[in-house]
């Protein structure tokens, strides 16, 4: 965390010392208050004199407005400073999670990313804003009213040794006590909605099992157990206020019953008294002040915690230097190799793709077939290297994916992903992923290729019409065919398909397939759970558990492959098969 | 396997949306029984006093220590005062007097710490346990509202009243109320001691201090608004990342990382500008009421000290003017508080109008009616088992009045045959289930098992007889062995085990970090569509209803794996009643007879090879799916 503080806070030091200097100016002020108004009663009051009573009241409203000056500077700073942090710390952070590895967003996991992002560095400015404004104060006026105290009466001043003390081991003993509870107390909120959650998810079958009791039981235990834990952190922090209201009244008492020998004796004037009273007053806030800043700072600095851990979260996607040019490239050489592939999720105890080799060669296509959870996606994944293979190596177009550069891979490889995700944007903005340049006439073509073109241009400002977020606008079918031509645009070498026309109906696939077997020189993978979409490759790949199954045409695989005659009887007649 | 399109979960974790399963009534836009303004402030007030009831002694407690606490509090700096009056100059000062003062100082403070600490306890308690008998109750609720209610109200927002507004509740009318109170109190008695010393410098602090108030007003307004933009810029940032970061795997297989990031500081630069001002006018709010409160207290010393020096415009003592200065100190404080509890206050009063909105919607009827010839013995009002006979008896039913679904719908099926519903989306087969179970209550007609009208049974006795595989594959968090046996909650694991392997569920939960003792997250967390799936036809393996439902029980299985799944479901369905509706047509080939369902209609029955030699619908449908 340090490291994190030195390194964001740095380009800012000069702010951040003109701030907290301008803040000590402050206090000194605020710090003379009791001395002058001591001296409007020692010399103005004992003395009848009205005018030196006036002068110091005109004084005291001087450095009120001059320490308001000075406050504002301080503020001003804090702000920039602490805005200054942030918005440099959420670029850092942004920049971070945009290069992890997909094993790494797995892991942290989206909604914890963005949340870090966002409250996390919110909590970080506000620490750093009141480190700011506060925390200089709040000390520097505890220990000024002490020592201004000592300067007036040595003796009287024991005094705060004894109370200061005392009401900062009392917060201590609380907070010590009740931080770990806030945790604990979260926790037990969190299951509170957890359980509320699931029994609205879970309506129909609570009511279907006639578990509505067992349920209610399950909330009650809950709800108790969360209203326990927060009246015990009540009850220890009740203990706070009426502890303090206690003992810096105690402490005025001691200061005026000590106080009544030593003006008999000529020793202290009343104005110095009071003077001693309202300091005590000063120290003892301050040091409540302080406690609670402590809140504050337990707080930012979990959070900068958390946000150390993305920031230094090492990257483990190297990217290559080596730059590919698919075009270039020997027909000879083939589009993908993958030599004795694996590779495991982190955490897990199987392998999710174990031993794969196989070689595709230039302008043909490799179906892929096998049931939920046997790799499938998992493989796509490693020849555009969002995952590095475990084990083996990945070749395209003779390149190990390791050496080459992720922008002139990725120009070669296109994906379209199971899911089919659009971002917000307009139809353009997103079909202009893979070439920002690309112009019209391109975009069209791969728009008519993925069959997409007629209901685009159906759309009322065609390619501007708007994409919101997710492509909530378009149907299943309409996004994954978008998804196609996205990937279509900027002519790559190496297309994988993932499940990507499932939820076209069988007459627009066929077409699809058509106008994907023109284009000359493309080649394919097509990942699938239905036969009819792989029959008919050079290639099929049978992947059970992340093991090959099988690997050949339909035809061999039909006689050889087990699993493979097994998922081609559950879909299709005996008749379609052959 | 975690889909690598999407992260470890979507970020917008669906809760704002309806999550209503297969229900397809009107979705949570118009919601006019959960309408929360119809409360009047005393009805809310009567409504939480009765909630606060039981705790009727330590809420008198409560606001009796805490009025006396604050009375005792205000007194010090009088005593104070009047001490420090003893101490004049050197060889006069009253010993008397001032031991017997600090002796009484000392008393009173004692007094109002610990009447503060026992309002302070009471207070807290007196919340908490509100807190979560509200929540209790309104829990309950969920479990008695019809699921028409659930399916066509935001979960989110249900979820929120249980969760949040009771919380805001607690915080606002129960302590928020007290801190009101006790401000008013300390405003009034504050008033009263100042005039009870010195008329013109108290009407000094009261004409000084609406400045303060004033100061504080103008930059809570300006910062209100620039904060409200500083949201809007945050808003759209959120918005921002969560999209990019939740496609972070497409972005990086399309090589944009780069210019995302040059979006996303181009809108950090807006928000920086915008944080920086909210955050600056913000930070004004105190040392601007400082800076007045200084005025102030200079302004209160000068004419205090002139009074006590020509008795004029009132004679008063030096420690007179030091428990003035101190007045003129804390006079502001309550002024503050209360400002910042009237909107807690009123967002308490918002929440418990949503929470009470809640409770008071109308529950679900257990018995819609008497039976129209009573049972003749107990014996035959609750039988030992259902045959499974069941009948529909022109049915009629639609979610929305404008747009019937179902009408005059008749079926009749035997006991222990196998039927099954087939047609297209939104045909109304998985309402005929939400019906036959009582989810929904009929418009017309009847539904009958074993020849008894199901609406004069308890809901308890009707589900009794049926078993279920839903659409939506429902896990809660616990462990896996917790889960499938749900529905049989005292089962062994010999029992589960036995469960599991019929589901072909046995291989994958062996696979889990702690087989069967594995927790499966809210949802079932990290497990795939198909395994949840598997799970929950684990579940309903374990028990022995009459009649079998399946609703979609297989869509999210692999065709292999489906066929050695159907194979375990043959087995269960001998001897029973069952009703299947499948979209995948090959698994219901088997079935004694197949009802094909449009828009609502029963339109053709029979057999497999029946229903396809006519050629007609189902033939049809049939083709489509099986043409390659």
């Amino acid at each position: 965390m340090r490291e994190l503080l030195s390194r964001f806070v740095a380009p800012y030091r000069v702010r951040l010392a003109l701030g907290v200097s301008a803040k000590v100016v402050e206090v000194f002020f605020d710090l003379a208050t009791p001395v002058i108004v001591a001296r409007m009663i020692d010399q103005g009051v004992a003395a009848h004199d009205s005018s030196v009573v006036l002068r110091y009241a005109l004084l005291l409203m001087g450095l009120a407005i001059v320490g308001y000056c000075f406050t504002l500077v301080c503020q001003k700073m804090a702000a920039l400073v602490a805005q200054g942090v942030g918005t440099d710390l959420r670029d850092a952070l942004y920049q971070k999670a945009m290069s992890l590895s997909a094993a790494d967003v797995d892991r942290i996991s989206t909604p914890s990313l963005v949340t870090r992002l966002t409250n996390d560095v919110n909590q970080i400015q506000v620490a750093i804003a009141l480190g700011i404004r506060q925390l200089v104060r709040w000390p520097v006026l505890a220990v000024g009213s002490m020592v201004a105290a000592l300067c007036i009466d040595v003796g009287l001043g024991l005094v705060f040794f004894v109370c200061i003390p005392v009401v900062g081991l009392v917060f201590w003993l609380v907070m010590s006590r009740s931080v770990p509870y806030f945790r604990v107390m979260q926790q037990r909120l969190d299951r509170v909605s957890l359980v509320c959650r699931e029994a609205l998810s879970g309506a129909r079958v609570i009511r279907a099992f006639r578990r509505g009791d067992a349920e209610r039981k399950r909330f009650r235990e809950a709800a108790f157990a969360q209203a326990d834990t927060a009246i015990s952190v009540g009850r220890l922090s009740a203990v706070l206020n009426p502890s303090t209201l206690l003992i810096m009244n105690l402490g005025v008492v001691a200061i005026l019953w000590a106080s009544g020998q030593r003006v008999f004796e000529g020793e202290l004037t009343q104005g110095q008294v009071i003077a001693f009273v309202n300091y005590m007053g000063q120290a003892l806030l301050s040091v409540v002040f302080v406690a609670n800043l402590v809140v504050v700072f337990t707080r930012g600095a979990a959070s900068a915690q958390r946000v150390g851990e993305v920031l230094s979260c090492p990257a483990s996607l190297v990217p290559g230097s080596e730059e590919l040019d698919a075009d270039a490239t020997d027909a000879a050489v083939p589009a993908l190799e993958l030599a004795d592939v694996s590779f495991w999720y982190e955490g897990a105890r199987e392998p999710a793709i174990s031993g794969v080799s196989l070689s595709l060669g230039q302008g043909e296509t490799l179906g892929i077939i096998g049931g939920t959870g046997s790799g499938k996606s998992t493989l796509a994944n490693l020849v555009v290297r969002l995952y590095d293979a475990g084990a083996g190596t990945v070749r395209v177009f003779g390149h190990d994916v390791r050496t080459l550069s992720f922008g002139s891979l990725r120009r070669a490889v296109a994906i379209v992903p199971q899911q089919a995700s659009l971002l917000s944007g307009t139809i353009r903005s997103n079909l202009s992923w893979r070439c920002p340049d690309a112009d019209e006439s391109a975009l069209m073509e791969a728009l008519e290729r993925a069959q997409a073109a007629d209901f685009v241009l159906a759309k009322e400002g065609a390619l501007d019409a708007p994409v919101e977020a997710g492509g909530k606008n378009f149907s299943g079918g309409q996004r994954q065919r978008l998804t196609i031509a996205r990937a279509l645009v900027g002519s790559p070498r190496l297309l994988i398909l993932d499940d990507s026309a499932s939820a076209l109906d069988l007459a627009t696939d066929a077409r699809l397939r058509e106008a994907l077997g023109s284009l000359s020189g493309l080649s394919r993978i097509v990942i699938s759970q239905r036969v009819s979409s792989v029959m008919g490759a050079d290639e099929i790949l049978v992947l059970d558990h992340g093991h090959v199954a099988g690997l050949g045409t339909h035809r061999e695989l039909y006689s050889s492959c087990d699993l493979y005659r097994e998922i081609c009887l559950s879909q299709l007649s005996e008749g379609e098969v052959a | 396997m975690p889909n690598p399109y999407t992260g470890g979960g979507s970020a917008s974790a669906a809760m704002a949306t309806v999550r209503g399963g297969s229900g397809k009534g009107p979705r949570g836009s118009a919601s006019p029984e959960l309408e929360a303004s119809s409360y009047s402030v005393g009805q809310v007030l009567l409504r939480m006093l009765s909630f606060v009831r039981p705790h009727i002694v330590s809420l008198s407690i409560s606001f009796v220590a805490a009025t006396v606490s604050v009375v005792l509090q205000l007194y010090v700096p009088i005593l104070t005062g009047r001490a420090i009056d003893c101490l004049v100059a050197p060889g006069s000062v009253g010993f008397a007097a001032l031991t017997l003062t600090l002796q009484r100082l000392a008393l009173t403070v004692a007094l109002a710490a610990a009447l503060q600490w026992a309002a302070g306890y009471c207070t807290n308690r007196l919340s908490y346990e509100t807190v979560r008998d509200l929540r209790t109750c309104a829990f309950s609720k969920f479990e008695r509202l019809p699921l028409s209610f659930v399916d066509s109200h935001a979960h989110g927002d249900l979820l929120s009243r249980v969760v949040n507004d009771v919380d805001q509740l607690g915080d606002g009318l129960l302590q928020g109320f007290n801190q009101l109170f006790n401000g008013i109190v300390a405003i009034v008695v504050t008033l009263a001691f100042m005039l009870s010393i010195s008329l013109p410098v108290a009407a000094l602090v009261i004409v000084l201090t609406p400045l303060s108030v004033g100061a504080a007003a103008l930059i809570a307004r300006l910062s209100a608004k620039s904060f409200a933009r500083q949201q809007a810029i945050q808003g759209e940032l959120g918005g921002f990342a969560e999209e990019t970061i939740t496609n972070q795997k497409l972005v990086s297989a399309f090589a944009r990382s780069t210019s995302e990031c040059e979006r996303f500081s181009q809108i950090n630069q807006r928000l920086y500008a915008r944080g920086e001002r909210a955050q600056f006018v913000s930070s004004l709010t105190n040392p601007s009421t400082r800076l007045v409160n200084n005025v102030i207290y200079a302004a209160v010393a000068l004419l205090g000290f002139t009074c006590v020096i020509s008795s004029w415009p009132s004679a008063l003592t030096v420690g007179q003017v030091q428990s003035f200065l101190s007045y003129a100190n804390q006079y502001m404080k309550p002024f503050n508080e209360i400002s910042s509890v009237v909107t807690q206050v009123q967002t308490a009063f918002a929440s418990a109008r949503r929470v009470l909105a809640l409770l008071d919607a109308e529950d679900e009827k257990d018995v819609l009616r008497a039976p129209e010839t009573p049972p003749a013995d107990a014996a035959s009002a609750c039988p030992e088992r259902f045959e499974g006979r069941i009948d529909f008896e022109s049915v009629s039913f639609s979610y929305a009045p404008d747009h019937p679904l179902i009408t005059g719908l008749s079926l009749h099926i035997p006991a222990g045959k196998r039927f099954a519903l087939v047609g297209p989306t939104g045909c109304g087969k998985t309402t005929l289930i939400n019906l036959l179970l009582r989810f929904y209550e009929l418009d017309a007609g009847r539904i009958l098992l074993d020849g008894r009208d199901t609406a004069t049974m308890t809901k308890e006795t009707l589900r009794s007889a049926f078993g279920m595989v839903l659409q939506e594959s429902w896990l809660f968090e616990g462990t896996v062995a917790q889960n499938i046996s749900y529905g049989r909650p005292g089962a062994t694991r010999q029992q589960i085990e036995q469960a599991a392997r019929r589901a072909h569920a046995h291989k994958f939960i062996m696979q889990l970090p702690q087989g069967y003792d594995t927790v499966v997250g809210e949802d079932g967390g990290s497990l795939s569509q198909g395994q949840r799936q598997l799970l929950c036809i684990a579940r309903v393996m374990l028990t022995d209803p009459a009649v079998l439902l399946l609703d979609e029980a297989t869509s999210s299985i692999d065709t292999r794996t489906e066929l050695q799944v159907q194979d375990a479901f043959d087995r269960m369905m001998e001897g029973r009643t069952s009703l299947v509706v499948a979209h995948r047509l090959s698994t219901i080939k088997g079935a004694d007879c197949i009802l094909a369902m449009r828009d609502g209609r029963l339109i053709e029955s029979g057999t497999h090879e029946e229903l396809l030699s006519r050629g007609g619908f189902y033939a049809k449908l049939y083709r489509s799916q099986f043409a390659s």
